[in-house]
């Protein structure tokens, strides 16, 4: 009895395995998006093996060197091997991205369900306070943050101020997703075989909104990104950490682009611009997924 | 459009605007360890000058002046009636007033901001309609490619590109600044050409980054049109395609183009901050960096405050003109 349900379930897991891979296969845009994701967080990982990351710190080498064999991406003008530096950075920033955003997906999955579950005053608090927050900029709210503390930002407190900010997105999506569920049948189904509320939400509802839980996922990690680099390109950031938004800020500081320094800059805004477009493509195949009705037209 | 729903969003508006002033309120009072006026009297004694012990009475001094030894909550009553009469405060570095120090730099920042988001949005939601529409030439529907590519580069990183490229390899346009130094500002005809080349690189920086974004969602705008049954009909009417396209497609579909405007307008503000500081156009980009590296802080949050403050009146306009022109849609209904 129990061997048949176990091999029942094993083949229930090949057959989702095999379904994952069919909708990829399908959704060439996602794949896309996810191998360029994965492509660039395995960047710091890999580079450590060929450099020594000690030397992405300021006077570590010769200053303003020229990409060469040995510095392929040359130097800076206060002496931080650049190669080093995108070894070392990259994977800073993706943190700060994907921190900011699982805190926020988690902080809005929270909020919305409850809206759209417990409805009532509940409801009306948290859609009003979304409605206000969401009006106001991330970057000007993280501007006032990273002054305050004379600019001691840490790359964790700068992923946390983010996803305080970056919930409504999320809170949103699945709060009308919650309202239509919650008519369906099987909930009904669910409360008379005696689940309670918090059951319904969790084990009901929310595997049916997983491909809305990604798509705002991928929305918090690309307004992480946009702000978090913002601020850095401010000067706000961690001035300690050469994160991507660091070295594009120091880069203009020292300015590289008029002085033709163009090895300090392009790596950088390169790397930046192809997580964007990694998570664009996540998100268009996302929406593929989860809105049918523009998938089929195109 | 219900007395409610106006009631709604101006009760909205509100809440934003005490938002964004409790924001600059309490998080500098919540950062550790942070005196301004201590720490400004210490800067001054470093240049040469203050005693020890007579310093903390200087500072006392000002304390009292500015009600910074009252308790808090009177502190906070006293700074939001600052802030509704338009009071900033006065910038610790240059001693003037911050509205001074604000309006003096805001022609150029709504010049070019408002300039380059009118063309992003005609430019880009034109382009996304020929990209979305099946019967376009091919090569218009190609440039899906190029519009992905722009939307997903940062305007400010664009600039830089843009710099490298026109200014610096190529040395067509100038870099930097407002105009040309040596100009005389004026109504001339030397001044104003000045002032739009020093416009063209940011403006082109921020149009091609918005085209791109206004573009992809105008595209998916009209791909789900073109489904619906009423252009169907049209279509089987027997009615020109071109006629379908504009009167039938684009007119319905710059709706929720302007919704999608509304939603962004922060992320645009933000990033147009960021591409004066990069250009050092003399706006409030520009503005803010130089505050944040001084930190001067009653105008960072003056600047701030001014920022969400706009974006928040913006927001309000297009959402109390929506439901004017979209009248398929009863607002005020809970939904």
């Amino acid at each position: 009895m129990t061997v048949t349900v176990i091999q029942q379930r094993s083949v229930v897991a090949r057959k989702r395995l095999v379904n994952w891979m069919k909708y990829l296969a399908a959704h060439r845009m996602l794949l896309a998006g996810l191998l360029v994701i994965l492509g660039l967080a395995l960047i710091g990982p890999i580079g450590s093996f060929f450099v020594d990351v000690e030397t992405s710190r300021p006077l570590s080498e010769w200053p303003g060197e020229s990409p060469t064999l040995e510095y392929p991406l040359g130097t800076d003008t206060q002496g931080r091997n650049l190669f080093a530096v995108l070894v070392a950075g990259l994977p800073l920033t993706l943190r700060v991205a994907f921190l900011a955003g699982s805190l926020g997906l988690i902080i809005g999955t929270v909020l919305g369900f409850t809206a759209g579950y417990v409805g009532g005053v509940v409801d009306t608090v948290i859609r009003t306070a979304s409605d206000v927050l969401i009006t106001i900029p991330t970057l000007m709210v993280l501007v006032v943050v990273a002054v305050s503390i004379k600019g001691l930002l840490s790359v964790e407190m700068m992923a946390i101020a983010i996803a305080l900010l970056a919930w409504m997105g999320p809170a949103r999506v699945i709060r009308a997703q919650v309202l239509t569920l919650r008519e369906k049948g099987y909930v009904a189904v669910s409360r008379a075989s005696g689940m309670n509320d918090i059951e319904i939400m969790y084990k009901e509802l929310l595997p049916n909104m997983l491909p809305f839980l990604a798509a705002s996922f991928v929305n918090a990690v690309i307004i992480a990104v946009l702000s978090s680099v913002g601020l850095q390109a401010l000067g706000l950031g961690p001035t300690d950490a050469p994160t991507m938004g660091m070295t594009i800020h120091w880069a203009l500081e020292f300015g590289a682009v008029l002085a033709g320094m163009w090895w300090w800059w392009i790596p950088p805004l390169t790397v930046i611009v192809v997580l964007f477009m990694g998570l664009y493509l996540i998100a268009t195949g996302l929406d593929e997924i989860a809105n049918p009705r523009i998938g089929n037209s195109s | 459009m219900t007395v409610d729903y106006v009631i709604r969003r101006i009760g909205i508006f509100l809440l934003v605007v005490w938002a964004a002033a409790s924001i600059n309120f309490f998080i500098p009072k919540l950062a550790p360890g942070q005196d301004p006026i201590l720490g400004a009297l210490l800067e001054a004694t470093q240049d040469g000058g203050l005693a020890g012990d007579a310093m903390l009475d200087i500072a006392d001094q000002y304390r009292a002046k500015y009600g910074l030894d009252q308790p808090l909550y009177i502190q906070y009553v006293r700074y939001l009636g600052d802030l509704a009469v338009l009071d900033l405060g006065v910038s610790f570095v240059s001693f003037s007033s911050v509205r001074d120090i604000i309006l003096a730099r805001l022609p150029w920042t709504i010049g070019l901001l408002g300039t380059a988001t009118l063309m992003g949005f005609i430019f880009g939601s034109f382009l996304g309609a020929f990209i979305g529409w099946p019967y376009s030439p091919r090569f218009l529907q190609k440039f899906i490619v190029p519009s992905f590519m722009f939307s997903a580069v940062p305007p400010y990183l664009m600039g830089l590109v843009l710099v490298w490229l026109l200014a610096v390899t190529f040395d067509v346009l100038p870099f930097g600044g407002g105009y040309q130094r040596g100009v005389i500002p004026g109504w001339d005809f030397e001044f104003i050409m000045s002032i739009l080349k020093h416009a063209a690189l940011p403006a082109m920086a921020l149009v091609v980054t918005d085209l791109g974004v206004r573009a992809l969602v105008m595209r998916g705008t009209i791909l789900s049109l073109f489904g619906e049954d009423y252009i169907r009909h049209a279509e089987n009417r027997g009615l020109k395609s071109w006629r379908i396209f504009t009167w039938y497609g684009v007119r319905n579909a710059l709706l929720p183009q302007l919704t999608w405007v509304a939603l962004s307008l922060g992320s645009v503000a933000g990033g147009a901050i960021v591409v004066e500081a990069v250009f050092a156009y003399p706006g409030l980009g520009t503005a803010l960096l130089a505050a944040i590296q001084g930190f001067d802080f009653p105008v960072v949050f003056g600047i701030v405050f001014l920022i969400i403050l706009s974006i928040a009146v913006m927001t309000l306009l297009l959402d109390l003109i929506y439901p004017l022109i979209d009248p398929r849609i009863a607002y005020g209904k809970k939904s």
